[in-house]
């Protein structure tokens, strides 16, 4: 599965770059009406900038002060305004505030007070300094970092529904190709929808300093197609692998601080501080998207984490090679 | 105006030697405005050289993705201390250096209507800069070694709370904010009661400068936005050592609270910040066109209207918070609407300029460079006020592209002007033209590389306040240009620096009127004495001194 998915982020059918996150490379009815609209400003001033900017270098042509002229030494005539004129430039501009106005409030109601499907699926994002924790409560599902959602049909849409909050401080969840963004506040839920048009990898990362390692807060949206979602879905839903041949790892996993602060659905370790990892190696990063999950950077980001992400909130875990090893073996098995 | 310049010569001539520590007594101890004016011009400028050159070591960690130049934390203070230095710390202390110097100059009077309270709002502010500075020192306390506030310079609760900033980094920051916010208040009173009550006879409020029109304004809006920040930063501290909850999401607190007090400060800021700009604009525009400003009634209006309507548009700065469809309609309406008045300003001074004889000295390319670019300012700022455009680009380095093309483009470039305007009002002597035109093209040409750049990144998803960025997202290109214009800068800064210094000794004299200008403080001599004006000038109408140099055709006859 990681095969493809670290295909699908070199490449999009689109011919965008998986790895680009322009909004100017809309990929959902959010982005795309956005997108749409900020054409049309950019158009509007645009035309302002040539007509007044081009006002402004004739003029500074044309009165430019000339030593070699008759009348160099003698003030020009002398103007103090004009009633006519000045009425012009004040009405003109309102005229144009108004439309714009009316385009914008136009696809502020058409994005934030469209009607939900009842196909739409509901997500629970919660910011953490600094990761994401992603939960699908009627699918029972619990990931983190990586958000798997449908495709959604324009015949048949099904959109994904986030509805925001933040365990800790203010973030910012923003994957500019999808929609624009939303933040994440302690003690308040916020709502969001996306409805990616094509399959492939969205990426985009918190947008609201939200402490020291706001930077490696990255984000993966996954779209997927029907089959793959709900291949996905059953994926997960399954408790974590029990496998005997690292029993070493998972005794060493229970029996630190490892389970204070993380879940393996089905064991003992029930912890709730940092992401959830019943099905961490099926993921393709770890460390909030900042580094591939390989068996190398697995192991070297539990032995120090820092050493990716300074100002990660896990701690140095000071783990002798041999423990490690299992550790790193045991969370590799957790498919 | 014949009469009053000798009389002054001879005082400056007659004036013995003194010892430097008679000298730093006069200063430390005085309540003259100008000298007062010219301390905060200092202190600033001393702060806009440490806040520049924390931008430039932002600016080389940027440069390329992955770089380990400065760590994370390290960055996070850089942003913080450049962002709340340079608005409390060089912003508003040189505004009002200025401000300090000339309304009592312009308008004709002795001194402030509180001289005390002046040197009062000075020192407190003073000291607040330092402080916050000193926190490099003092700032984790019991929690270990130094460190400055790394809290962003909105300060979102609740990362300033006990719970994620449990050092002492954050007091600084909160008690440094503070007290700016007493000494900024003190002058914003002194500032009205001046222009109120101090006023030269003839000079009604139609025929008060422009200058002292816009500082006016700019001083109403002081009152009415310091207060809530100050008042937010009192419930911080509650918070942080009373046990209130006022912010404290972890005990029902709310974090948007702090949103709306401090963004109902922060955007009227922006044109506590911005008016005085546009007051140098008034009055060196028309100096450098030999023409009157077009439609003076209406930029009086205008620049009352942008007060007014400055007060309804902080939420903007809040569009993706998730408020409702109904308060972000009404902020999109409120926020295009202040595009109105500021347009008006922009099509007067082009209707200055218009039928002028345009004068291209270094003070009036800096004005040019300022038109422009806060044309441009002003039309990103509203691709950002229609809201959904904003969904995406709030946050976002195009955002910080905007501003700084407002505060460097507009108004430090602004600035610079007014200091080739004002230098030989202050000192006796002119700045360097030759230096001056180097300074200003090098500048341009760094601040052109550096901000129209930095729009693009943005435009490609890159948030801002992070201390590096994925290599595989196309923006280090874009980060590299915008470095570069960074040692432009910094080189053309450094022109202006030795221009001061070098004028200050070997510049030529200046004279009372060296850009042959009308209004008052031209009349006195350069630099003026402290009593400013010998006799008490009586004006009739906005320009006296044009009414002087042309006794045939006075300014009177048409107002």
């Amino acid at each position: 599965m990681r095969q493809i998915w670290s295909g699908l982020a070199t490449q999009t059918p689109s011919g965008v770059s998986g790895s680009s996150t322009s909004i100017f490379a809309p990929a959902g009815t959010p982005a795309h009406s956005i997108f749409g609209l900020s054409m049309l400003v950019l158009g509007i001033t645009g035309a302002i900038f040539l007509v007044v900017g081009g006002l402004l270098f004739y003029v500074l042509l044309r009165y430019r002060h000339r030593a070699g002229d008759a009348d160099a030494l003698q003030e020009p005539p002398q103007i103090y305004g004009s009633n006519q004129i000045e009425l012009s430039w004040t009405v003109i501009p309102i005229l144009i505030v108004v439309m714009l106005f009316l385009a914008t409030a136009r696809i502020i109601l058409a994005t934030q007070d469209a009607p939900k499907p009842a196909s739409a699926l509901d997500v629970t994002v919660i910011g953490h300094q600094f990761w994401w924790e992603f939960r699908y409560p009627k699918l029972g599902i619990v990931t983190a970092n990586e958000l798997h959602i449908p495709v959604s049909d324009p015949k048949h849409p099904t959109p994904t529904y986030l509805s925001m909050t933040s365990a800790d401080t203010d973030h910012s969840f923003w994957i500019p190709r999808l929609a624009g963004k939303m933040d994440l506040i302690p003690n308040r839920v916020n709502t969001m929808w996306i409805d990616p048009e094509s399959p492939g990898l969205y990426l985009g990362q918190c947008a609201q300093y939200c402490g020291t390692q706001h930077a490696l807060m990255l984000l993966r949206v996954y779209a997927d197609t029907p089959a793959q979602f709900a291949a996905w879905v059953a994926h997960q839903q399954q408790p974590g692998v029990a496998d005997s041949s690292v029993a070493e790892g998972q005794s060493v996993f229970q029996h630190t601080a490892c389970i204070s602060c993380h879940t393996v659905a089905g064991t003992v370790a029930t912890g709730t501080f940092g992401p959830d990892l019943t099905h961490v190696a099926s993921r393709d990063t770890i460390a909030s998207g900042s580094v591939p999950l390989t068996p190398a950077n697995l192991r070297a980001f539990v032995d120090n984490p820092a050493q990716f992400k300074p100002g990660a909130l896990m701690p140095a875990m000071h783990l002798n090679d041999r423990d490690l090893d299992a550790v790193t073996a045991y969370l590799l098995t957790l498919k | 105006m014949a009469t009053q310049a000798p009389v002054a010569a001879e005082i400056t001539q007659t004036a013995p030697r003194r010892l430097w520590l008679q000298v730093l007594h006069d200063w430390v101890t005085t309540v003259d405005h100008k000298k007062i004016g010219l301390m905060y011009i200092g202190y600033a400028l001393v702060f806009l050289v440490i806040a520049g050159f924390e931008a430039l070591l932002m600016r080389v960690q940027l440069a390329i993705p992955n770089n380990h130049f400065v760590s994370p934390q390290s960055f996070n203070q850089l942003f913080t201390m450049h962002g709340t230095t340079m608005v409390f710390f060089v912003g508003m202390p040189i505004l009002f250096g200025f401000g300090n110097y000339l309304i009592p100059l312009m308008i004709g009077a002795r001194d402030m209507a509180f001289p005390r309270l002046n040197a009062f709002s000075f020192w407190i502010s003073a000291f607040g800069g330092l402080l916050l500075y000193f926190s490099y020192l003092g700032g984790s306390g019991l929690y270990g070694a130094g460190s400055a506030p790394d809290i962003g310079w909105w300060a979102y609760a609740p990362l300033t709370l006990k719970a994620f900033s449990p050092g002492h980094s954050s007091d600084y920051w909160t008690i440094a904010i503070l007290l700016s916010g007493v000494g900024t208040i003190g002058t914003s009173v002194n500032i009205v009661a001046t222009t109120l009550c101090m006023r030269c006879p003839g000079m009604t409020l139609t025929r008060m400068p422009l200058l002292v029109w816009l500082y006016t304004v700019m001083s109403g809006l002081v009152f009415v936005t310091i207060s809530p920040l100050t008042a937010a930063q009192i419930m911080l501290l509650l918070d942080r050592y009373v046990g209130s909850h006022f912010f404290d999401t972890q005990a029902g607190g709310s974090a948007v609270l702090w949103m709306h007090f401090f963004w109902i400060f922060g955007h009227p800021e922006v044109y506590v910040l911005v008016l005085p700009a546009f007051a140098f604009a008034n009055e060196i525009i028309p100096v450098f066109s030999r023409k009157a400003i077009f439609g003076y009634p209406a930029m009086v209006a205008a620049s009352v209207g942008i007060g007014f309507i400055s007060l309804s548009v902080w939420a903007h700065h809040m569009f993706t918070i998730g408020m409702t469809s109904g308060a972000n309609t009404f902020f999109v309406l409120a926020t295009m609407a202040i595009s109105v008045p500021t347009g008006i300003k922009i099509f007067n001074w082009l209707a200055t300029l218009w039928g002028g004889k345009i004068h291209f000295t270094a003070s009036m390319m800096f004005a040019i460079g300022f038109l422009f670019q806060f044309l441009i300012a002003g039309l990103t700022g509203i691709m950002l006020s229609v809201a959904p455009f904003d969904w995406q680009l709030g946050g976002s380095y195009f955002v910080v592209a905007h501003f700084h093309y407002v505060l460097v483009g507009a108004i430090l470039f602004m600035l610079f002007s007014a200091f080739y305007y004002w230098y030989p009002k202050m000192t006796g002597r002119m700045l360097s033209e030759k230096l001056g035109k180097w300074h200003f093209w090098i500048f341009l040409i760094g601040f052109h590389l550096t901000f129209d750049f930095m729009h693009i990144p943005g435009l490609e998803g890159m948030p801002r306040r992070i201390y590096t960025y994925e290599a595989d997202r196309g923006w280090m290109i874009w980060n590299m240009i915008i470095s570069s214009g960074a040692i432009f800068q910094t080189i053309g800064t450094l022109l202006f620096v030795y221009n001061m210094v070098w004028s200050y000794f070997k510049g030529p004299a200046a004279g009372p009127d060296p850009w042959d200008a009308w209004t008052l403080e031209w009349s006195t001599a350069s630099p003026p004495p402290a009593y400013n004006f010998a006799v008490t000038p009586t004006v009739a109408s906005r320009r006296p001194l044009w009414d002087i140099k042309h006794p045939d055709d006075p300014d009177s006859h048409y107002e």
